[in-house]
Protein backbone atom coordinates (compact mmCIF):
# COMPACT_ATOMS: atom_id res chain seq x y z
CA UNK A 1 0.00 0.00 0.00
CA UNK A 2 1.24 3.53 -1.38
CA UNK A 3 2.13 5.34 1.56
CA UNK A 4 1.50 9.57 0.39
CA UNK A 5 2.98 10.61 3.77
CA UNK A 6 5.71 13.17 4.18
CA UNK A 7 7.38 15.10 7.35
CA UNK A 8 8.75 18.65 5.82
CA UNK A 9 10.32 20.45 8.91
CA UNK A 10 9.15 18.14 11.73
CA UNK A 11 5.74 18.44 10.74
CA UNK A 12 3.81 15.50 9.39
CA UNK A 13 1.52 15.63 6.28
CA UNK A 14 -1.26 12.99 5.19
CA UNK A 15 0.05 13.53 1.18
CA UNK A 16 2.75 15.98 -0.52
CA UNK A 17 0.38 18.73 -2.05
CA UNK A 18 -0.31 21.79 -0.77
CA UNK A 19 -2.40 23.98 -2.03
CA UNK A 20 -0.39 27.30 -3.23
CA UNK A 21 -0.63 30.57 -1.18
CA UNK A 22 -3.08 32.96 -3.37
CA UNK A 23 -4.92 30.00 -5.12
CA UNK A 24 -6.56 28.86 -2.16
CA UNK A 25 -8.12 31.67 -0.41
CA UNK A 26 -8.65 30.74 3.27
CA UNK A 27 -9.66 27.11 2.14
CA UNK A 28 -13.54 28.01 2.61
CA UNK A 29 -14.17 28.16 -1.25
CA UNK A 30 -12.87 24.30 -1.91
CA UNK A 31 -14.05 23.16 0.75
CA UNK A 32 -17.27 23.43 -1.01
CA UNK A 33 -16.17 21.22 -3.50
CA UNK A 34 -14.36 17.93 -1.19
CA UNK A 35 -12.95 18.35 2.23
CA UNK A 36 -9.77 19.87 2.42
CA UNK A 37 -8.36 16.35 3.94
CA UNK A 38 -7.93 15.80 0.06
CA UNK A 39 -4.95 18.40 0.87
CA UNK A 40 -1.49 17.48 2.84
CA UNK A 41 -1.59 21.21 3.61
CA UNK A 42 -2.81 24.89 2.65
CA UNK A 43 -0.82 27.61 2.07
CA UNK A 44 -3.07 30.41 3.19
CA UNK A 45 -3.71 33.79 0.90
CA UNK A 46 0.03 36.29 1.86
CA UNK A 47 -1.50 37.91 5.01
CA UNK A 48 -0.34 41.84 5.60
CA UNK A 49 0.41 43.34 9.74
CA UNK A 50 -2.86 45.50 8.45
CA UNK A 51 -5.78 44.56 5.76
CA UNK A 52 -4.68 45.65 1.99
CA UNK A 53 -7.02 46.28 -0.20
CA UNK A 54 -4.88 45.06 -3.77
CA UNK A 55 -4.67 46.51 -6.92
CA UNK A 56 -6.87 47.72 -9.37
CA UNK A 57 -8.36 45.29 -11.83
CA UNK A 58 -7.16 43.88 -14.39
CA UNK A 59 -5.36 41.41 -12.14
CA UNK A 60 -5.03 38.92 -14.37
CA UNK A 61 -4.06 37.45 -18.32
CA UNK A 62 -3.84 34.55 -19.77
CA UNK A 63 -0.58 33.20 -21.31
CA UNK A 64 0.15 30.47 -23.24
CA UNK A 65 -0.04 27.36 -20.66
CA UNK A 66 -0.30 29.85 -18.11
CA UNK A 67 -1.36 33.22 -16.50
CA UNK A 68 -0.15 36.05 -15.21
CA UNK A 69 -1.08 37.91 -11.97
CA UNK A 70 -1.28 41.04 -9.81
CA UNK A 71 -3.36 40.86 -7.13
CA UNK A 72 -1.62 42.84 -4.72
CA UNK A 73 -1.49 40.93 -1.73
CA UNK A 74 -6.00 41.93 -1.21
CA UNK A 75 -6.41 40.26 2.51
CA UNK A 76 -8.08 41.08 5.77
CA UNK A 77 -4.80 41.46 8.07
CA UNK A 78 -2.97 39.30 10.09
CA UNK A 79 -5.46 39.59 13.18
CA UNK A 80 -8.35 39.23 11.20
CA UNK A 81 -6.63 35.79 10.07
CA UNK A 82 -6.17 34.55 13.33
CA UNK A 83 -9.82 35.91 14.79
CA UNK A 84 -12.10 34.48 11.98
CA UNK A 85 -10.33 32.15 9.77
CA UNK A 86 -7.53 30.13 11.59
CA UNK A 87 -9.99 27.96 14.19
CA UNK A 88 -11.76 26.84 11.06
CA UNK A 89 -8.82 26.02 9.35
CA UNK A 90 -7.76 24.56 12.22
CA UNK A 91 -10.65 21.80 12.37
CA UNK A 92 -10.29 20.57 8.24
CA UNK A 93 -7.32 17.79 9.12
CA UNK A 94 -4.88 19.28 6.73
CA UNK A 95 -1.50 20.99 8.38
CA UNK A 96 -2.06 24.87 8.25
CA UNK A 97 0.57 27.49 6.88
CA UNK A 98 0.20 30.91 7.31
CA UNK A 99 2.05 33.42 4.78
CA UNK A 100 3.41 36.47 5.71
CA UNK A 101 4.15 39.57 3.07
CA UNK A 102 5.38 42.56 4.81
CA UNK A 103 6.77 46.15 3.92
CA UNK A 104 9.55 46.06 6.50
CA UNK A 105 11.56 43.96 8.65
CA UNK A 106 9.66 44.84 11.29
CA UNK A 107 6.14 44.39 9.70
CA UNK A 108 7.40 40.08 9.44
CA UNK A 109 8.76 40.25 12.84
CA UNK A 110 6.15 41.32 14.11
CA UNK A 111 3.76 38.78 12.56
CA UNK A 112 5.67 36.04 13.01
CA UNK A 113 5.03 36.71 16.51
CA UNK A 114 1.44 36.63 16.71
CA UNK A 115 1.18 34.00 14.86
CA UNK A 116 3.84 31.95 17.07
CA UNK A 117 1.28 32.25 19.65
CA UNK A 118 -1.40 31.01 17.63
CA UNK A 119 -2.73 27.71 16.38
CA UNK A 120 -0.83 27.63 12.94
CA UNK A 121 1.43 24.59 12.49
CA UNK A 122 4.06 26.55 10.27
CA UNK A 123 4.44 29.68 8.63
CA UNK A 124 5.97 30.67 5.35
CA UNK A 125 7.56 34.16 4.65
CA UNK A 126 6.97 35.21 1.22
CA UNK A 127 9.86 37.42 0.48
CA UNK A 128 9.23 37.01 -3.84
CA UNK A 129 5.49 38.41 -4.19
CA UNK A 130 6.25 40.39 -7.37
CA UNK A 131 3.17 42.72 -7.25
CA UNK A 132 4.01 44.83 -4.51
CA UNK A 133 5.56 48.30 -4.76
CA UNK A 134 7.49 47.73 -1.10
CA UNK A 135 8.74 44.88 0.38
CA UNK A 136 7.86 41.30 -1.27
CA UNK A 137 10.56 40.59 -3.88
CA UNK A 138 13.23 43.08 -2.49
CA UNK A 139 13.43 41.25 0.46
CA UNK A 140 14.28 38.39 -1.73
CA UNK A 141 16.70 38.97 -4.55
CA UNK A 142 20.45 39.34 -3.02
CA UNK A 143 22.11 36.79 -0.41
CA UNK A 144 22.43 39.70 1.87
CA UNK A 145 18.79 40.04 2.65
CA UNK A 146 17.43 36.86 2.44
CA UNK A 147 20.01 36.15 5.01
CA UNK A 148 18.87 39.04 6.71
CA UNK A 149 15.30 38.95 6.83
CA UNK A 150 15.23 35.37 7.85
CA UNK A 151 17.85 35.86 10.52
CA UNK A 152 15.39 38.73 11.97
CA UNK A 153 12.10 37.04 11.78
CA UNK A 154 14.10 33.40 13.04
CA UNK A 155 14.08 35.08 16.78
CA UNK A 156 10.56 36.22 16.53
CA UNK A 157 9.26 32.54 15.04
CA UNK A 158 8.63 29.94 17.13
CA UNK A 159 6.88 27.96 14.50
CA UNK A 160 8.67 26.11 11.76
CA UNK A 161 10.16 28.68 9.26
CA UNK A 162 9.35 28.55 5.26
CA UNK A 163 11.21 30.80 3.13
CA UNK A 164 9.35 31.60 0.01
CA UNK A 165 11.97 32.11 -2.58
CA UNK A 166 11.44 34.56 -5.94
CA UNK A 167 13.12 32.79 -9.13
CA UNK A 168 14.14 35.98 -10.32
CA UNK A 169 17.91 35.92 -8.91
CA UNK A 170 20.66 34.99 -10.50
CA UNK A 171 21.99 32.43 -8.35
CA UNK A 172 19.24 30.31 -6.80
CA UNK A 173 21.50 27.89 -5.22
CA UNK A 174 23.61 31.32 -3.10
CA UNK A 175 19.95 32.58 -2.03
CA UNK A 176 18.85 29.15 -0.63
CA UNK A 177 22.20 28.92 1.10
CA UNK A 178 21.32 32.10 2.75
CA UNK A 179 18.05 31.47 4.22
CA UNK A 180 19.19 28.03 5.05
CA UNK A 181 21.85 29.68 7.08
CA UNK A 182 20.16 32.06 8.96
CA UNK A 183 17.66 29.74 10.64
CA UNK A 184 15.24 28.14 7.62
CA UNK A 185 13.50 25.06 8.38
CA UNK A 186 12.61 24.76 5.05
CA UNK A 187 12.33 26.73 1.48
CA UNK A 188 9.23 26.71 -0.85
CA UNK A 189 10.00 27.72 -4.66
CA UNK A 190 9.65 29.14 -7.05
CA UNK A 191 7.31 32.17 -7.10
CA UNK A 192 6.05 33.72 -9.79
CA UNK A 193 8.27 34.84 -12.48
CA UNK A 194 8.25 37.99 -13.51
CA UNK A 195 6.46 38.69 -17.19
CA UNK A 196 4.21 40.98 -18.75
CA UNK A 197 1.59 40.71 -21.85
CA UNK A 198 0.52 44.22 -24.40
CA UNK A 199 -2.68 44.29 -26.11
CA UNK A 200 -1.48 45.76 -29.03
CA UNK A 201 -4.72 47.72 -30.38
CA UNK A 202 -4.89 49.78 -27.29
CA UNK A 203 -1.09 49.56 -26.39
CA UNK A 204 -2.14 48.95 -22.97
CA UNK A 205 -0.40 46.23 -20.59
CA UNK A 206 -3.59 44.06 -19.85
CA UNK A 207 -2.53 43.78 -16.21
CA UNK A 208 -3.25 47.25 -14.47
CA UNK A 209 -0.17 46.39 -12.54
CA UNK A 210 1.61 46.80 -16.11
CA UNK A 211 3.54 43.42 -14.85
CA UNK A 212 2.61 40.49 -13.24
CA UNK A 213 3.73 37.38 -11.90
CA UNK A 214 4.09 34.27 -14.78
CA UNK A 215 2.64 30.48 -13.07
CA UNK A 216 0.91 27.65 -14.41
CA UNK A 217 2.98 24.90 -16.77
CA UNK A 218 4.44 27.62 -18.84
CA UNK A 219 7.22 27.79 -15.69
CA UNK A 220 7.42 24.23 -14.39
CA UNK A 221 10.57 23.15 -16.48
CA UNK A 222 12.09 26.53 -14.67
CA UNK A 223 10.76 25.01 -11.48
CA UNK A 224 12.41 21.94 -11.71
CA UNK A 225 15.39 23.27 -12.76
CA UNK A 226 15.72 25.69 -9.87
CA UNK A 227 14.32 22.78 -7.53
CA UNK A 228 17.15 20.83 -8.63
CA UNK A 229 19.95 23.15 -8.06
CA UNK A 230 18.59 23.92 -4.57
CA UNK A 231 18.24 20.76 -3.74
CA UNK A 232 22.35 20.36 -4.30
CA UNK A 233 23.08 23.60 -2.47
CA UNK A 234 21.34 22.67 1.12
CA UNK A 235 20.26 19.90 3.44
CA UNK A 236 17.05 21.65 4.53
CA UNK A 237 13.97 20.16 2.93
CA UNK A 238 12.62 21.57 -0.41
CA UNK A 239 8.96 22.12 -0.95
CA UNK A 240 8.93 22.38 -5.13
CA UNK A 241 6.43 24.51 -6.97
CA UNK A 242 5.39 25.95 -10.12
CA UNK A 243 3.61 24.74 -12.84
CA UNK A 244 2.69 21.37 -11.29
CA UNK A 245 -0.89 20.16 -13.09
CA UNK A 246 -0.38 16.25 -13.27
CA UNK A 247 1.10 13.61 -11.10
CA UNK A 248 3.69 13.31 -13.36
CA UNK A 249 4.43 16.58 -12.96
CA UNK A 250 4.32 15.92 -9.55
CA UNK A 251 6.86 12.76 -9.92
CA UNK A 252 9.40 14.48 -11.74
CA UNK A 253 9.13 17.93 -9.05
CA UNK A 254 10.15 15.15 -5.90
CA UNK A 255 12.39 13.22 -8.04
CA UNK A 256 14.43 16.95 -9.11
CA UNK A 257 14.57 17.23 -5.44
CA UNK A 258 11.52 18.12 -3.33
CA UNK A 259 10.12 16.74 0.07
CA UNK A 260 6.54 18.12 -0.67
CA UNK A 261 4.87 19.91 -2.94
CA UNK A 262 2.54 22.72 -3.74
CA UNK A 263 -0.01 23.17 -6.56
CA UNK A 264 -2.05 26.62 -7.66
CA UNK A 265 -2.43 27.13 -11.02
CA UNK A 266 -4.15 23.85 -11.65
CA UNK A 267 -7.10 24.89 -9.39
CA UNK A 268 -8.49 27.02 -11.93
CA UNK A 269 -8.00 24.93 -14.61
CA UNK A 270 -9.27 21.81 -12.40
CA UNK A 271 -10.34 22.29 -9.32
CA UNK A 272 -9.93 18.69 -8.55
CA UNK A 273 -6.60 18.61 -9.45
CA UNK A 274 -5.08 17.40 -5.96
CA UNK A 275 -7.61 14.49 -5.95
CA UNK A 276 -6.43 13.48 -9.19
CA UNK A 277 -2.74 13.77 -8.43
CA UNK A 278 -3.06 11.61 -5.49
CA UNK A 279 -4.74 8.90 -7.55
CA UNK A 280 -1.90 8.87 -10.18
CA UNK A 281 1.29 9.09 -7.26
CA UNK A 282 -0.22 5.59 -5.58
CA UNK A 283 -0.60 4.26 -9.34
CA UNK A 284 2.94 5.06 -9.70
CA UNK A 285 3.74 3.80 -6.69
CA UNK A 286 2.67 0.46 -6.62
CA UNK A 287 3.94 0.20 -9.98
CA UNK A 288 7.37 0.79 -8.89
CA UNK A 289 7.40 -1.04 -5.98
CA UNK A 290 7.76 2.46 -3.50
CA UNK A 291 6.52 1.81 -0.58
CA UNK A 292 7.12 5.62 0.71
CA UNK A 293 6.63 9.02 -1.59
CA UNK A 294 9.98 10.19 -0.05
CA UNK A 295 11.50 8.09 -1.60
CA UNK A 296 11.60 9.66 -5.02
CA UNK A 297 12.83 12.77 -3.47
CA UNK A 298 16.09 14.08 -4.77
CA UNK A 299 16.37 10.40 -6.54
CA UNK A 300 17.82 12.16 -9.69
CA UNK A 301 19.86 10.71 -11.72
CA UNK A 302 21.69 13.65 -13.57
CA UNK A 303 24.18 12.89 -16.16
CA UNK B 1 -21.38 20.55 -1.18
CA UNK B 2 -21.84 23.66 -2.89
CA UNK B 3 -19.98 23.69 -6.11
CA UNK B 4 -19.70 20.85 -8.24
CA UNK B 5 -17.73 20.81 -11.63
CA UNK B 6 -19.30 17.70 -13.86
CA UNK B 7 -19.55 16.90 -17.75
CA UNK B 8 -22.52 18.27 -20.06
CA UNK B 9 -22.84 17.27 -23.42
CA UNK B 10 -23.16 19.88 -26.08
CA UNK B 11 -26.41 18.97 -27.81
CA UNK B 12 -26.65 22.43 -30.03
CA UNK B 13 -23.76 24.59 -31.57
CA UNK B 14 -25.03 27.28 -33.76
CA UNK B 15 -23.74 30.57 -34.93
CA UNK B 16 -26.64 32.78 -34.55
CA UNK B 17 -25.59 36.09 -35.51
CA UNK B 18 -21.91 37.09 -36.84
CA UNK B 19 -19.17 35.35 -34.10
CA UNK B 20 -22.18 34.67 -32.28
CA UNK B 21 -22.62 30.72 -31.26
CA UNK B 22 -25.52 29.31 -29.17
CA UNK B 23 -25.15 26.07 -27.26
CA UNK B 24 -27.44 24.13 -25.39
CA UNK B 25 -25.68 21.49 -22.75
CA UNK B 26 -27.28 18.67 -21.17
CA UNK B 27 -27.01 17.84 -17.35
CA UNK B 28 -29.98 17.22 -15.48
CA UNK B 29 -28.58 17.20 -11.84
CA UNK B 30 -26.73 20.64 -12.07
CA UNK B 31 -28.91 22.48 -14.43
CA UNK B 32 -31.95 21.97 -12.68
CA UNK B 33 -30.51 25.06 -9.72
CA UNK B 34 -29.38 27.43 -12.10
CA UNK B 35 -31.04 30.81 -11.30
CA UNK B 36 -31.08 33.66 -13.56
CA UNK B 37 -28.22 36.02 -13.34
CA UNK B 38 -26.06 32.80 -12.46
CA UNK B 39 -23.36 32.31 -14.79
CA UNK B 40 -20.70 29.01 -15.75
CA UNK B 41 -17.25 28.38 -15.68
CA UNK B 42 -16.36 26.52 -18.82
CA UNK B 43 -13.07 24.60 -19.31
CA UNK B 44 -11.93 24.90 -22.62
CA UNK B 45 -9.25 22.40 -23.88
CA UNK B 46 -5.66 23.45 -23.96
CA UNK B 47 -6.28 26.95 -21.92
CA UNK B 48 -5.03 26.82 -18.53
CA UNK B 49 -8.49 29.72 -17.59
CA UNK B 50 -11.91 28.17 -17.94
CA UNK B 51 -14.20 30.60 -19.27
CA UNK B 52 -16.94 32.43 -17.17
CA UNK B 53 -20.75 32.80 -19.46
CA UNK B 54 -23.43 33.78 -18.15
CA UNK B 55 -26.61 31.52 -18.16
CA UNK B 56 -29.17 32.50 -21.08
CA UNK B 57 -31.81 30.01 -20.37
CA UNK B 58 -32.15 26.73 -18.36
CA UNK B 59 -34.53 24.24 -17.59
CA UNK B 60 -34.46 20.62 -15.85
CA UNK B 61 -32.14 19.00 -17.49
CA UNK B 62 -30.27 22.00 -20.16
CA UNK B 63 -28.90 24.95 -19.39
CA UNK B 64 -28.06 27.48 -23.04
CA UNK B 65 -25.46 29.87 -23.36
CA UNK B 66 -25.03 32.50 -26.28
CA UNK B 67 -21.51 34.00 -26.23
CA UNK B 68 -19.43 35.76 -28.92
CA UNK B 69 -15.98 34.82 -30.18
CA UNK B 70 -13.41 37.37 -28.73
CA UNK B 71 -10.38 35.40 -28.50
CA UNK B 72 -8.66 32.16 -28.92
CA UNK B 73 -10.92 30.53 -26.01
CA UNK B 74 -14.44 31.50 -27.28
CA UNK B 75 -13.26 30.87 -30.59
CA UNK B 76 -12.43 26.78 -29.54
CA UNK B 77 -15.42 26.80 -28.19
CA UNK B 78 -17.26 27.58 -30.87
CA UNK B 79 -15.20 24.54 -32.76
CA UNK B 80 -16.81 22.07 -30.35
CA UNK B 81 -18.77 19.06 -32.08
CA UNK B 82 -22.37 18.14 -31.06
CA UNK B 83 -21.84 15.15 -28.81
CA UNK B 84 -18.34 16.31 -27.11
CA UNK B 85 -18.54 16.49 -23.16
CA UNK B 86 -17.62 19.98 -21.96
CA UNK B 87 -16.10 20.27 -18.42
CA UNK B 88 -18.21 22.62 -16.61
CA UNK B 89 -18.47 24.35 -13.19
CA UNK B 90 -22.04 26.25 -12.57
CA UNK B 91 -24.39 27.52 -11.35
CA UNK B 92 -22.14 30.36 -9.81
CA UNK B 93 -22.15 33.63 -8.45
CA UNK B 94 -25.50 35.21 -7.06
CA UNK B 95 -28.15 35.90 -9.80
CA UNK B 96 -30.83 38.68 -10.30
CA UNK B 97 -33.19 38.87 -6.95
CA UNK B 98 -36.75 38.51 -8.25
CA UNK B 99 -40.16 39.75 -6.55
CA UNK B 100 -42.84 38.37 -7.06
CA UNK B 101 -45.50 40.92 -8.38
CA UNK B 102 -43.33 43.61 -9.20
CA UNK B 103 -42.94 45.01 -12.99
CA UNK B 104 -39.72 44.94 -14.14
CA UNK B 105 -37.41 46.37 -17.01
CA UNK B 106 -34.61 44.10 -18.25
CA UNK B 107 -32.01 45.58 -20.16
CA UNK B 108 -29.20 44.30 -21.75
CA UNK B 109 -26.37 45.68 -24.00
CA UNK B 110 -24.55 43.47 -27.03
CA UNK B 111 -23.47 40.49 -26.01
CA UNK B 112 -25.27 41.36 -22.11
CA UNK B 113 -28.14 40.75 -23.68
CA UNK B 114 -28.32 36.63 -23.57
CA UNK B 115 -28.61 36.79 -19.36
CA UNK B 116 -31.95 38.34 -19.28
CA UNK B 117 -33.59 36.12 -21.35
CA UNK B 118 -33.88 33.51 -18.64
CA UNK B 119 -34.32 36.50 -16.06
CA UNK B 120 -37.66 37.43 -18.72
CA UNK B 121 -38.62 33.97 -17.93
CA UNK B 122 -38.70 34.71 -14.10
CA UNK B 123 -40.50 37.82 -14.16
CA UNK B 124 -44.19 38.61 -15.07
CA UNK B 125 -44.63 40.76 -18.34
CA UNK B 126 -40.97 42.24 -18.32
CA UNK B 127 -40.39 45.54 -20.62
CA UNK B 128 -37.22 44.24 -22.25
CA UNK B 129 -35.03 47.08 -24.18
CA UNK B 130 -32.18 45.02 -26.07
CA UNK B 131 -29.15 47.26 -27.32
CA UNK B 132 -26.86 46.41 -29.78
CA UNK B 133 -24.00 47.97 -32.41
CA UNK B 134 -25.84 47.04 -35.55
CA UNK B 135 -28.96 44.65 -37.66
CA UNK B 136 -25.63 41.83 -37.94
CA UNK B 137 -25.23 41.73 -34.24
CA UNK B 138 -29.30 41.25 -33.04
CA UNK B 139 -30.25 38.04 -30.97
CA UNK B 140 -32.72 36.14 -29.31
CA UNK B 141 -35.44 38.25 -30.37
CA UNK B 142 -37.89 35.70 -31.16
CA UNK B 143 -37.07 34.21 -27.66
CA UNK B 144 -37.88 37.56 -25.88
CA UNK B 145 -41.41 37.51 -27.71
CA UNK B 146 -42.23 34.15 -26.74
CA UNK B 147 -41.13 34.07 -23.16
CA UNK B 148 -43.88 37.05 -23.20
CA UNK B 149 -42.05 40.16 -22.87
CA UNK B 150 -42.66 43.63 -24.53
CA UNK B 151 -39.86 43.84 -26.20
CA UNK B 152 -37.83 46.96 -27.69
CA UNK B 153 -35.20 46.59 -29.91
CA UNK B 154 -32.55 49.50 -30.26
CA UNK B 155 -29.22 49.83 -32.76
CA UNK B 156 -26.46 52.48 -32.14
CA UNK B 157 -27.11 52.72 -36.17
CA UNK B 158 -30.29 52.38 -36.55
CA UNK B 159 -29.92 49.31 -38.89
CA UNK B 160 -32.59 47.67 -36.92
CA UNK B 161 -35.14 48.82 -34.68
CA UNK B 162 -35.12 52.08 -32.93
CA UNK B 163 -31.91 54.94 -34.08
CA UNK B 164 -30.62 55.08 -30.24
CA UNK B 165 -29.38 53.87 -27.23
CA UNK B 166 -31.37 51.80 -25.09
CA UNK B 167 -31.41 54.33 -22.25
CA UNK B 168 -33.36 56.89 -24.86
CA UNK B 169 -35.99 53.90 -24.72
CA UNK B 170 -35.73 53.87 -20.42
CA UNK B 171 -35.99 57.34 -19.83
CA UNK B 172 -39.51 57.44 -21.82
CA UNK B 173 -40.82 54.28 -19.80
CA UNK B 174 -39.24 54.07 -16.46
CA UNK B 175 -42.46 55.28 -14.95
CA UNK B 176 -44.13 52.31 -15.79
CA UNK B 177 -41.53 49.94 -14.14
CA UNK B 178 -40.83 49.14 -10.26
CA UNK B 179 -37.26 48.16 -10.80
CA UNK B 180 -34.50 47.90 -13.33
CA UNK B 181 -31.59 44.77 -14.25
CA UNK B 182 -29.43 45.40 -16.32
CA UNK B 183 -26.04 43.72 -17.98
CA UNK B 184 -23.54 44.84 -20.96
CA UNK B 185 -20.73 47.33 -21.12
CA UNK B 186 -19.47 49.53 -18.24
CA UNK B 187 -20.48 53.07 -19.88
CA UNK B 188 -23.91 51.50 -20.36
CA UNK B 189 -24.69 50.44 -17.03
CA UNK B 190 -23.34 53.66 -15.89
CA UNK B 191 -25.63 55.65 -17.24
CA UNK B 192 -28.41 53.20 -16.40
CA UNK B 193 -27.60 53.96 -12.63
CA UNK B 194 -27.19 57.48 -13.14
CA UNK B 195 -30.80 57.36 -14.91
CA UNK B 196 -32.34 54.63 -12.31
CA UNK B 197 -30.71 56.77 -9.39
CA UNK B 198 -32.58 60.03 -10.61
CA UNK B 199 -35.89 58.51 -10.90
CA UNK B 200 -35.50 56.62 -8.10
CA UNK B 201 -35.90 52.93 -8.73
CA UNK B 202 -33.86 50.01 -7.42
CA UNK B 203 -31.02 48.43 -10.34
CA UNK B 204 -29.10 45.69 -10.36
CA UNK B 205 -26.19 45.38 -12.74
CA UNK B 206 -24.24 42.62 -13.76
CA UNK B 207 -20.69 43.39 -14.10
CA UNK B 208 -17.89 41.31 -15.65
CA UNK B 209 -14.37 41.54 -15.26
CA UNK B 210 -11.05 39.38 -16.39
CA UNK B 211 -11.83 35.87 -13.70
CA UNK B 212 -9.57 33.00 -12.37
CA UNK B 213 -11.02 30.79 -10.25
CA UNK B 214 -14.67 31.63 -10.68
CA UNK B 215 -15.51 30.70 -7.03
CA UNK B 216 -13.68 33.85 -4.98
CA UNK B 217 -10.62 32.20 -3.83
CA UNK B 218 -8.02 33.98 -5.70
CA UNK B 219 -9.51 37.79 -5.92
CA UNK B 220 -8.46 38.38 -9.11
CA UNK B 221 -12.03 39.35 -10.93
CA UNK B 222 -12.10 42.85 -8.17
CA UNK B 223 -14.43 44.83 -8.70
CA UNK B 224 -14.63 48.39 -6.69
CA UNK B 225 -17.62 48.88 -4.11
CA UNK B 226 -18.92 51.31 -1.63
CA UNK B 227 -19.67 49.40 1.59
CA UNK B 228 -22.51 50.16 4.18
CA UNK B 229 -20.12 52.06 6.62
CA UNK B 230 -19.20 54.22 3.50
CA UNK B 231 -15.95 53.17 2.24
CA UNK B 232 -14.75 51.46 -0.95
CA UNK B 233 -13.42 48.20 -1.15
CA UNK B 234 -12.65 45.33 -3.58
CA UNK B 235 -15.23 42.56 -3.97
CA UNK B 236 -15.08 39.77 -6.37
CA UNK B 237 -17.54 39.79 -9.56
CA UNK B 238 -17.41 35.47 -8.97
CA UNK B 239 -18.56 35.20 -5.46
CA UNK B 240 -19.86 38.34 -4.91
CA UNK B 241 -21.39 39.23 -7.97
CA UNK B 242 -22.09 38.65 -10.82
CA UNK B 243 -24.77 40.63 -9.77
CA UNK B 244 -24.54 44.14 -7.70
CA UNK B 245 -26.71 46.70 -6.65
CA UNK B 246 -26.29 49.47 -8.98
CA UNK B 247 -25.66 52.01 -5.79
CA UNK B 248 -22.87 50.15 -4.45
CA UNK B 249 -21.22 49.82 -7.31
CA UNK B 250 -18.56 52.33 -8.03
CA UNK B 251 -17.89 52.90 -11.79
Amino acid sequence: MADLKVKVAGVEFLNPLIAASGTFGFGREYSEFYPLSVLGGISCKGITLKKRDGNPPPRIAETPSGILNAVGLQNPGVDHFIEKDLDWLKEQNTVVIANIAGNTEEDYCKMAEKLSDSSVDMIEMNISCPNVKSGGVQFGTSCESVGGITKAVRKYCKKPLIVKLSPNVSDIAEIARSAEAEGADAISMINTLTGMRIDIETRRPIIRNNTGGLSGPAVFPVAVRMVWQAYNAVKIPIIGMGGISTWQDAVEMLIAGASALQIGTVFFSDPYAPVKICEGLEKFMDKNNIKNISELTGSIKPW
Amino acid sequence: MKYDSQPFELIKNEEIAQGIFDWTVKNSQLSSIAKAGQFAHIAVSGKTLRRPISICDADNDTLRFVFQVKGEGTQIMSQQKIGTYIDIIAPLGNGFKIEKGKHYCLIGGGIGVPPMLYTAKQTDNPLVITGFRNKDLVILQEDFKNAGAELVLTTDDGTAGIHGFVTDVLKEKINEVDEICACGPIPMLRAISQIAKEFNKPCQVSLEERMGCGVGACLVCACKVKQTNGEEAYLHVCKNGPVFNAEEVVF
